[in-house]
């Protein structure tokens, strides 16, 4: 298990530092001239050598490269392009709204999901299988700022229920944030809740067929009990993972759903960089999300292999 | 003791429905089993064997259905049960053994709680949880587990295949079973273990009553030397029908059904060879379910039929008391009227059957290596991979026209051995020749001309045929890469090649799917044949056939490489197919050779002590007087932490002491090529074995 | 083990699945299934729509009627006009052609590059494999929208920009569908057998490997397909994608959501086209896969 784990973090860090390299490729190298991308095409040339400097572009993209994860990891983020504000801040207090409105999310979605999926798959083929998976694969059809914008039309517009806009000031309780929290969650929700229940179901339709099954049932136990302490011990080890894995299409779909309801949260702040071609400010959050994502998956990894005794003792 | 049979199966179909109609897997079945007896029942893949065991067990799944009988158990109609009656049944009075035990086990709860959820679930409650664990370990004690604690608190993974049987063999006997149905249990574990297996089952079915015992078996398996040895009396089933019933002596000594006779000629046993009393082999395959012939099931394949055979569909007669047949003609057979078709024809012993044979294949010091994967810290370190031996220095000879046998359990290199000839693993020491010719380690590095004179047919039929391409696709390929023909030439010695293979040209434009597995196999040997090879690799060619197929493709191996002069190397864990086929052997442990020698040397003591055991777990058939069984302790060791001294001395029964523990073995020459390598002399090794 | 799940739960499911000859008969089976059967039809519909789109949109997309602004649904426009007096039925119709141009190329591209690679490195195995696939892990530990405004942000909206980012984004996963199917076929006999007469790597990978892993494939386009309209629209929604006044799906979202009091019409014709277009491809998906698995 030690080995397992020492392994795991070796392969984290590895995947980490060849995303960061990716994101710094991509942001440094690939628009070619980064000062022109920063300020635009009537810079003067003075600005621009100016600029270059102080980015320290005239140094090998290795060497900048390393200073720059340098400064990343030692907690110096820089100064936002465009706000001038310490991006440190703005981030993690941003990152603080994400996950709130996440933790939501999957507080909402994951029993939900879980469950119609086992219903699913305990249910093969029969109709309650097929509503299920037929309204999963429709729901995960719809993209976020489609059922984003038909919740506000519904719940904010018509019935005016809930506000439209979810732009929440900072420190606010998040039991005083909740109505505003509640459309954006349940957004999220829908396509989170169809990713989960395929792999649910799929798990559990799998364990069913089985052999060990047929002999705990042979052995004379309650169908219930056979399915809750033989199949479901089985077939849910791997939603841990499932769960995850589907935080990286919650990434994503928060990226739309904070944009939809202008929800304060680090998917606003990733389009508010880009459009304000704000560089360092983008990187930053890039960052962040890969790791946060990284380190679910980490999570996720050590909780199933706590759990199934194959990789424990293996 | 009233005699109402603890089985009764009455008359019974079971179909499963497919696209709207009902295909029956087995159809019109009558079988008793009374109390203190053991039924076999054998038959081939496709002859409903598994169908039957789980429709006794009510649990077809959804798609199976019992169309008409019954089965009853004590006297009680199972199809009468309510679900809740039926779990009780269950629970009380019906176990299984299935085939696979690993996958029978649940992967992520203790071995000992699984067994004792069974024990407190038939007691109803009213045992504790301590009672019903202490109970799981006597029933671990009982199957004689060497470390029943340790294997209480194993996970199924962590328990080797024989282990993991005998817990489901624990866990089926808990309490007093009316009915134990054995399927198939020894089938998924090596020789040697499954010889343990049967052991403790027979002893455990001598065993009169109380806890270990299960008033009535029935035994499944496709394996007649297995039935023969275990059980009382013998059902023959073939394509879903009963045709024949007898005590198994009986059976044995005068079968009446065709199929049954063939069933019984099929099978390779001491002192068959095959130039001298061939196999006799029943030709094509088993019906689908959706072709069943018309008249007698059998009739397409039996040398007998007749005509009314084909139209009239036989009856299930009494032969004689408790011998029950299906056939027109089993008086004719009964009375010896029926010397059924010309003897097969011995194959007259080439020329060249002398040990001096030119060599086409030379061996020297071979070895292979596997590295272990390096965690990230050794790599840093600079640790050296740690290495699987899987072949050390195997020095072996093959004559022209000749077949030498290598014969090993799972783990014990041959297979890789058989690869480093090839060139598909590239060997890490020892030099290979073919005849003169040096053979480079990997087959990049090997040139056309040597690529075509070496050949291999694979364990699995169904992979060794790509199921996107026809068969003459796959035939022509090899005939044009290696054998240089244009197409047009190629196309037109595929039907000669399939011919050579005893198929029909018609074959060359169908998709393997189309074809069963006797007939892929013929395929795949007809392409190894395809480009005239020296040397033709048979890697457990016929290990995944059923009985009377294996027996044809046996017996054109033979024919083939009589008209060709090819030289086989015939790797295989089938010791009977061995000394059918080969003319030399080669027995291999763990990665080394520890006997070789002619096939008539090495299958007469001295043995080797693990050639002795090999040997003594071979089912015989008729089945032999008892005599002193050789069993192995244990498990075969791992290749990474190979034992010091001789490989063999952690499980041998005949080991001397500390100097097989420390001292590497010196070959023994019995004379004639015959090697052992062993610490003890050969007149000690031919005293023990009771040779002459 | 992670990425275990990731390759069971994008991937199709479909192993070295599928029988020869049986394209037929999944499609008989797409045709038999009520949800795959209206998927199917579906897809033709746009696709149609796609190709006759400017015959059959009343106006240009660019057309502005100033004396018709926010006019509901009526027999002049089918679907009413938005804000700027534009047709949105037109406009819906025509955006069809660029979504599918878009989506469909970046998929197609992705498809083919995924599987010569996948096949390629797969096959070799040893250090270009691990090197190839270490480099797609780390691409695929970011999120795909995330990945997709990083590019977009540095190189700049355009419609090019658009498809090299689902040709970045999709290449990788197509490569490790392709990849797992490989690996499932390169032990089997056949493959060792080819090897043993010495066949160019192109008759083995071509005519050996692929065949087995079309249904895989096949499975995974459709399912690309569908992520890329969903990505094509997100992008044009978030204003990164498409441009204005193109009549792209995503960005007629934008334009009209603040508008979505007064001219409801403009926001759920064109948010409809791509959730109906998206569903119908899903449908379509899922019916390839039970039919191609059977």
């Amino acid at each position: 298990m030690a080995r397992y784990i020492v392994r795991r973090l070796g392969f984290l860090l590895l995947t980490l530092l060849l995303t960061s390299a990716l994101i710094f490729v991509i942001t440094r190298l690939l628009p070619g001239d980064v000062a022109r991308v920063i300020l635009g095409r009537e810079a003067s040339e003075q600005a621009l050598t100016a600029l270059r400097e102080e980015l320290g572009l005239n140094r090998p993209a290795v060497v900048q490269y390393a200073s720059w994860l340098g400064d990343f990891v030692r907690g110096d983020w820089g100064r936002s392009y465009s706000t001038r504000l310490p991006i440190r801040e703005v981030v993690l207090e941003r990152l603080g709204n994400s996950l709130r409105l996440a933790g939501l999310t999957l507080l909402i979605a994951v029993p939900l999901a879980v469950a119609l999926g086992v219903i699913a798959g305990l249910r093969e083929e029969c109709p309650a299988d097929q509503v299920i998976s037929i309204g999963a694969l429709a729901v995960v059809g719809l993209p976020e700022f489609v059922t984003g914008l038909v919740l506000i039309d519904l719940f904010a517009f018509r019935l005016r229920w809930l506000p439209a806009n979810s732009s929440v000031a900072p420190d606010t309780s998040l039991f005083a944030a909740l109505p505003q929290l509640i459309l954006p969650a349940l957004t999220a929700t829908l396509v989170l809740l169809a990713y989960i229940i395929r792999l649910t179901r799929a798990g559990v339709i799998e364990e069913l067929r089985q052999d060990y099954v047929r002999t705990a049932a042979l052995k004379g136990l309650p169908r219930a009990t056979v399915i809750v302490r033989h199949v479901l011990r089985n077939a849910l080890l791997p939603t841990v993972t499932v769960i995850a894995i589907s935080l990286g299409w919650l990434i994503s779909g928060l990226i739309v759903v904070e944009n939809v309801f202008n929800y304060p949260g680090l998917g606003r702040l990733l389009t508010f960089a880009i459009d304000r071609r704000d560089l360092p400010l983008l990187q930053a959050v890039s960052m962040i999300t890969v790791l946060i994502f990284a380190l679910a998956n980490l999570a996720a990894d050590l909780i199933y292999a706590l759990l199934n005794p194959r990789i424990r003792l293996g | 003791m009233d005699d109402t049979p603890i089985l009764d199966i009455d008359n019974l179909t079971v179909g499963y429905r497919v696209e709207g109609g009902w295909r029956d897997a087995v159809r019109e079945v009558s079988l008793q089993v009374a109390a203190g007896e053991t039924l076999g029942v054998v038959g081939e893949s496709g002859s409903g064997k598994s169908t039957l065991a789980l429709a006794v067990l009510r649990f077809l799944g959804a798609g199976g259905a019992i169309r008409a009988g019954a089965v009853r158990l004590q006297g009680a109609d199972m199809a009468e049960l309510a679900p809740r009656g039926l779990s009780a049944t269950w629970a009380r009075d019906l176990r299984l053994v299935p085939q696979n035990p690993l996958a029978a086990l649940n992967p992520s709860l203790r071995v000992g709680e699984q067994i004792a959820e069974a024990v407190r679930q038939t007691a109803g409650g009213a045992l504790s949880r301590a009672d019903a664990q202490r109970q799981a370990l006597d029933l671990l004690r009982l199957v004689r587990l060497a470390d029943p604690e340790r294997v209480y608190r194993g996970y199924p993974h962590e328990l080797s295949g024989g282990m993991q049987q005998r817990a489901l063999i624990a866990m089926a006997l808990h309490g007093e079973p009316a009915l134990l149905i054995l399927d198939e249990p020894t089938t998924s574990l090596d020789a040697t273990t499954e010889a343990a297996i049967l052991d403790l089952l027979a002893e455990l079915a001598g065993g009169q009553g109380g806890q270990g015992a299960a008033r009535a078996t029935l035994f499944i398996s496709h394996n007649l030397g297995i039935v023969a040895r275990m059980c009382d009396r013998v059902a023959v089933l073939y394509a879903g029908e009963l045709v024949e019933q007898a005590p198994t002596a009986r059976l044995f000594a005068t079968p009446l059904h065709p199929y049954s006779a063939g069933l019984i000629g099929s099978l390779p046993r001491p002192g068959m060879r095959h130039n001298l009393r061939p196999l006799r082999p029943i030709p094509g395959a088993i019906p689908r379910l959706d072709a069943l012939p018309a008249g007698c099931v059998f009739h397409p394949r039996c040398p007998l039929a007749l005509d009314r055979c084909r139209s009239e569909r036989p009856l299930l007669e009494q032969a004689a008391p408790g011998h029950q047949v299906r056939c027109h003609r089993w008086r004719e057979v009964e009375r010896g009227a029926l010397q059924d078709g010309e003897p097969a024809q011995p194959v007259p012993a080439p020329a060249s059957a002398e040990v001096a044979a030119e060599p086409v294949l030379v061996m020297r010091e071979v070895a292979k290596q596997f590295p272990l994967r390096r965690s990230l810290a050794d790599l840093l370190a600079r640790r050296p991979p740690r290495m699987v031996q899987a072949v050390d220095g195997v020095d072996l000879r093959l004559g022209r026209g000749r077949t030498l046998g290598v014969v090993g359990e799972s783990g014990s290199g041959k297979t890789t051995l058989a690869r480093c000839v090839v060139g598909l693993e590239e060997r890490s020491g020892g030099a290979i020749s073919l005849v003169d010719l040096p053979l480079a380690p990997g087959l990049e590095q090997r040139a056309p001309a040597v690529l075509r004179r070496i050949q291999m047919v694979f364990q699995n039929p169904q992979e060794a045929l790509n199921p996107y391409l026809t068969v003459g696709e796959a035939l022509r390929r090899p005939l044009m890469r290696l054998g240089g023909l244009r197409r047009a030439e190629a196309e037109r010695r595929v039907a000669r090649l399939l011919d050579a293979v005893k198929l029909d040209p018609g074959y060359a434009a169908r998709l393997p799917a189309q074809l069963s597995g006797g007939e892929r196999q013929r395929v795949a040997i007809a392409r190894a044949f395809a480009a005239e090879p020296d040397l033709v690799l048979l890697d457990e060619a016929v290990s995944a056939l059923d009985v009377s197929v294996q027996a044809a493709v046996l017996n054109l191996l033979s024919e083939l490489r009589q008209r060709s002069g090819t030289s086989y190397l015939f790797i295989t864990h089938d010791l009977a197919v061995v000394s059918y086929l080969a003319d030399e052997v080669a027995v291999i442990y763990l990665g080394q050779v520890l006997e070789q020698g002619t096939v008539e040397a090495v299958l007469r003591p001295p043995f080797h002590p693990y050639t002795e055991a090999l040997l003594s777990a071979l089912p015989s058939l008729p089945p032999a007087a008892p005599r002193e069984r050789i069993r192995l302790e244990g498990e075969v060791p791992s290749p990474v932490a190979l034992p010091t001294g001789c490989r063999f001395h952690t499980r041998c029964p005949r080991a001397l002491g500390a100097i097989c523990a420390t001292e590497e073995p010196p070959w023994r020459d019995a004379g004639g090529g015959h090697r052992i390598r062993c610490h003890i002399p050969l007149e000690e090794l031919r005293v023990l074995q009771g040779g002459t | 083990m992670a990425l275990d799940t990731v390759e069971r739960g994008i991937g199709s499911g479909v192993a070295t699945g599928g029988t020869p000859g049986g394209w037929r008969r999944a499609l008989r089976a797409i045709w038999g299934r009520p949800t795959s059967a209206v998927g199917a039809a579906i897809v033709l519909l746009f696709a149609a729509l796609a190709l006759a789109g400017p015959l059959i949109a009343p106006y240009r997309a660019t057309d502005q009627i100033a004396s018709a602004r926010r006019q509901p649904p009526s027999a002049a426009h089918l679907f009413g006009t938005d804000r700027l007096g534009r047709d949105v039925f037109s406009r819906v119709v025509l955006g069809t052609r660029d979504i599918f141009a878009l989506a469909g190329l970046g998929t197609l591209v992705a498809v083919l590059l995924g599987t010569g690679v996948g096949l390629i490195a797969a096959y070799w195995g040893g250090w270009p494999e691990e090197l190839t696939f270490r480099s797609f892990d780390a691409l695929l530990a970011i999120p795909a929208l995330l990945l997709a405004l990083l590019l977009l942000g540095t190189v700049g909206p355009s419609r090019q920009s658009v498809l090299l980012v689902i040709v970045i984004v999709y290449t990788p996963i197509v490569a490790r569908v392709v990849r797992s199917v490989v690996l499932a076929v390169k032990p089997r006999g056949f493959i060792e057998a080819a090897r043993m007469r010495g066949e160019a790597l192109g008759y083995i990978l071509g005519r050996e490997i692929l065949p087995a892993v079309l249904p895989a494939l096949a499975v995974e386009a459709a399912l690309r397909f569908s992520y890329a309209i969903f990505l094509v629209a997100s992008l044009g929604f978030l204003g990164v994608g498409v441009q204005p006044p193109a009549p792209d799906w995503g960005l007629m979202v934008l334009e009209a959501r603040n508008d979505v009091a007064l001219a409801p019409w403009s926001l759920y014709f064109p948010a409809g086209a791509i959730a109906l277009l998206v569903v119908g491809v899903n449908l379509f998906a899922d019916g390839l896969r039970r039919a191609l698995q059977a």
